[in-house]
């Protein structure tokens, strides 16, 4: 684990208060003790992490993993009852959101990176997925320099759309890149011939293909833009304490192998609000997480 | 044209439609109708103040509103309102403040700039005289204010305020850039989520369209039982 | 408060490659000023038909005028966006549909006629307003002379009316100017888009929209100053000005 010494300092000082009085806590724990509230960040088309059901409700793998964090730190903070508040996020507000205080814990598809890290903070990853992008296949793009000339969408807000402008600069593609406000619109600008391709973690667009009124009619590419990246649940920046409560949850779920449950309910079986089955097992890199749970944003660590 | 033209996504989705997404818009158009003229009120008085430094406060902050786009004042303070809060209060840590209060805060402000203007033209439309009478009638700036300006001036400036609320709930479609679920907002969850975003779009317009359109009618209707009067 | 300020954000390289994180604040100003003045020059051409139109002696001609209005008025401005932009390719017949979608730079034409519409309807307003402003027995003593009708708006009626509804007709121009900022979406890469872009790569929030903010003052006051000049220049020795 990327743990700094003052972290470490202050991981062992919070470990001898314990977690017992209102007074010895700090930062986000010391909130929700006084508060009595916990608010969760929630996606609106994050397919199958965090999204909206038939009901407007959002459900996914994170928000499971997120409730299994909720109870942790309700456990930690002797708490008779927890309120557990939702606010939608985009790929856009989410780290904004985040800082300002507005959430406590991100549930969604939240890449872990090095350059996130200057301003938020992950727990243990819960997925691994590589950039890559979807059009349909009467389109017949199959390498990036087929992009060339033509428009391609991504989501504000995400490492995508970044990789997606560095790749354009680099190889001088001409590419004319399009920001959507969300994943379902981004895949609507295709589905709508507004855009030929949308790059996007590969998982998502798994999702969002297998959700559409076609799904014969869409290819995921074979290249794509990056290795697989970790996702991680994002907290706030500087507070060990609340992290070292978060972690914790997620490596038990990990080493307790209560993750493969969790993990086959969403990926293995169908799923609302149209019972498809994204049928995706689980990656070795993934696999590995179970005996050795990390939260490294670095891609080869997996 | 509307040969695959799904009625049943409007019929399924209505209720979330009317009752979720059309209850926030008229919510936070009341919401913020109501605390932008109280704001506005205020801002309006402090420009026409004879206090030094307090007019220029308010007009730099009126004129400042009225240079930016909603769209930027909106992520603006949805980032930045806790913030404010923490600061206001003095507490620890941002003051968590939720979709709806954020929204709301933020059109009461924005909107209270627009407001301002509306009710200082009515405040000067009334004759110094009748300042001058009150004050010669020994009352206080207080009530020379709410007795005799503010009554006449929010009169005359009725229709125009009620005009500049329908801007404020055609405005309120806005939040969409942060995702929140007002009208349009539902309706474009259902359109992507579904695929039906010719229904779904039309039918979000047409009850903008029919709320708007009605409630220009009636303050043209009170425009001109107001102007039989005066 | 528990943010990393950096000033110097604007002068890093941005990942798009090409240039500064400042450059990408001026194609964001490019694209907002090119766009704002291509959809007033459509408002302002069908606001001054349409508002000439509400003028006519003929009722029927009124009335449509008023439906136009009416129609472009009490629809919020960003459900006209997606109207034009998702809706209305989906309701032409296939090809064309196809075509427009596949425009270059759909997202700007799209804008450009969205705001060009939506303002068209305000401007319509003022135009109306200012010819009714002048007296009755201007245009008759215009037919008296001889004039056609055209020629009485051309050379009696609308020269005065435009004077008179400048500073208004101001207004609408810096409205549409910050209309579109609701281009950003459909995609429009305008001034507040790019603001927010620059907050997602390089997750300097307040910098980002400060620099915005700076630059929209800026153009306001701008044109603010070069509109007053402008009226001052046409104003007409004699008359009495709305202001």
């Amino acid at each position: 684990m990327r743990v700094t010494t003052l972290a470490a300092a202050l991981l062992a000082a919070s470990a001898i208060c314990g977690g017992a009085q209102a007074q010895d806590l700090t930062g986000t724990l010391k909130k929700i003790k006084e508060t009595g509230s916990i608010t969760l960040g929630t996606r609106d088309s994050s397919v199958p992490f965090s999204y909206l059901d038939d009901k407007q409700q959002p459900i996914g793998y994170a928000m499971d993993l997120c409730g299994r964090i909720v109870e942790a730190v309700k456990d930690e903070l002797k708490l008779a009852k927890l309120d557990v508040k939702l606010n939608p996020v985009t790929s856009a507000t989410r780290i904004p959101l985040m800082a300002n205080g507005t959430i406590d814990l991100e549930c969604g598809s939240t890449t872990n990176n090095v350059e996130r890290q200057q301003q938020v903070s992950f727990t243990i990853t819960h997925f691994l997925t590589a950039s890559r992008w979807v059009t349909k296949k009467s389109a017949n793009i199959k390498k990036l320099t087929d992009l060339k000339g033509k428009t391609v969408v991504s989501t504000a807000g995400t490492t995508n759309i970044k990789q997606l402008n560095e790749a354009n600069a680099a190889q001088n593609l001409g590419i004319n890149i399009v920001a959507a406000k969300d994943h379902a619109e981004a895949f609507l600008m295709v589905e709508t011939d507004r855009a030929v391709a949308f790059v996007m973690d590969d998982i998502l667009l798994a999702g969002l293909v297998a959700a559409s009124k076609a799904p014969a009619a869409y290819e995921i590419s074979e290249d794509g833009l990056s290795k697989p990246e970790p996702y991680g649940i994002m907290l706030r920046r500087d507070d060990p304490a609340f992290k070292k409560v978060v972690d914790a949850a997620m490596s038990k779920i990990y080493t307790s192998g209560e993750i493969t449950k969790i993990y086959d309910k969403w990926f293995m079986n169908p799923v609302p609000p149209k019972n498809l089955n994204l049928n995706v097992p689980m990656s070795a890199g993934l696999k590995k997480l179970m005996t050795k749970p990390t939260d490294s944003p670095n891609p080869d660590d997996y | 044209m509307f040969s695959d033209f799904d009625f049943d996504v409007i019929a399924r989705s209505a209720r979330y439609l009317l009752v979720d997404g059309l209850g926030f818009t008229l919510t936070l158009t009341a919401l913020a109708t109501a605390g932008g003229v109280v704001f506005g009120t205020l801002l309006a008085l402090a420009r026409l103040s004879s206090l030094p430094l307090l007019p220029r406060v308010a007009g730099l902050y009126v004129n400042v509103l009225r240079s930016l786009p909603l769209v930027l004042v909106i992520f603006w303070f949805y980032f930045l309102v806790p913030y404010i809060g923490q600061w206001t209060t003095g507490a620890s840590r941002p003051i968590q403040v939720g979709a709806f209060w954020s929204a709301l805060i933020t059109f009461t402000l924005f909107e209270a700039a627009y407001f301002c203007e509306i009710i200082r033209a009515g405040i000067q439309s009334i004759p110094r005289g009748q300042i001058a009478a009150g004050q010669a009638l020994g009352l206080t700036y207080a009530q020379v204010t709410t007795t005799i300006v503010l009554p006449q001036a929010f009169r005359t400036m009725l229709p125009v305020l009620l005009t500049q609320t329908i801007v404020l709930f055609q405005d309120t479609s806005l939040v969409y850039v942060i995702s929140i679920t007002d009208l349009l907002g539902a309706a474009a969850k259902v359109a992507q989520r579904d695929g039906r975003l010719v229904e779904m779009y039309l039918f979000a317009a047409a009850i903008y369209f029919v709320i708007s359109l009605t409630a220009s009618l009636l303050v043209k209707r009170l425009q001109a039982r107001i102007a039989i009067i005066r | 408060m528990n943010y990393n300020w950096n000033w110097g954000i604007f002068f890093q390289p941005s990942p798009e490659g090409a240039g500064t994180y400042l450059g990408m604040l001026v194609t964001g100003l490019q694209w907002t000023v090119v766009t704002a003045l291509c959809s007033w020059a459509l408002a302002f051409t069908l606001g001054s038909i349409v508002g000439i139109v509400r003028t006519l002696p003929q009722a029927w001609a009124r009335r449509l005028g008023d439906a136009y209005v009416e129609l472009f008025r009490n629809i919020p401005v960003l459900v006209q966006m997606f109207l034009w932009f998702f809706v209305l390719p989906e309701l032409l017949p296939q090809a064309a549909g196809m075509w427009v979608k596949q425009l270059p730079n759909a997202p700007f034409w799209t804008a450009v006629v969205c705001l060009g519409f939506f303002t068209s309807a305000r401007v319509a307003e003022q135009v109306r307003a200012g010819i009714l402003a002048l007296s009755r027995g201007q245009s008759m003593a215009g037919l008296a002379l001889g004039l056609t009708r055209a020629q009485t708006y051309r050379h009696v009626l609308l020269p005065m009316a435009y004077r008179i509804v400048m500073p208004p007709l101001t207004s609408e121009f810096l409205n549409n100017l910050k209309n579109t900022s609701v281009a950003l979406t459909i995609g429009l890469l305008e001034l507040t888009a790019r603001a927010r872009a620059i907050q997602e790569f390089s997750f300097q929030v307040f910098e980002a929209f400060t620099a915005a903010t700076v630059v929209y003052l800026l153009i306001n006051l701008v044109v603010v100053g070069a509109m007053s000049l402008l009226e001052r220049r046409l104003r007409v020795p004699g008359f009495i000005m709305a202001k």
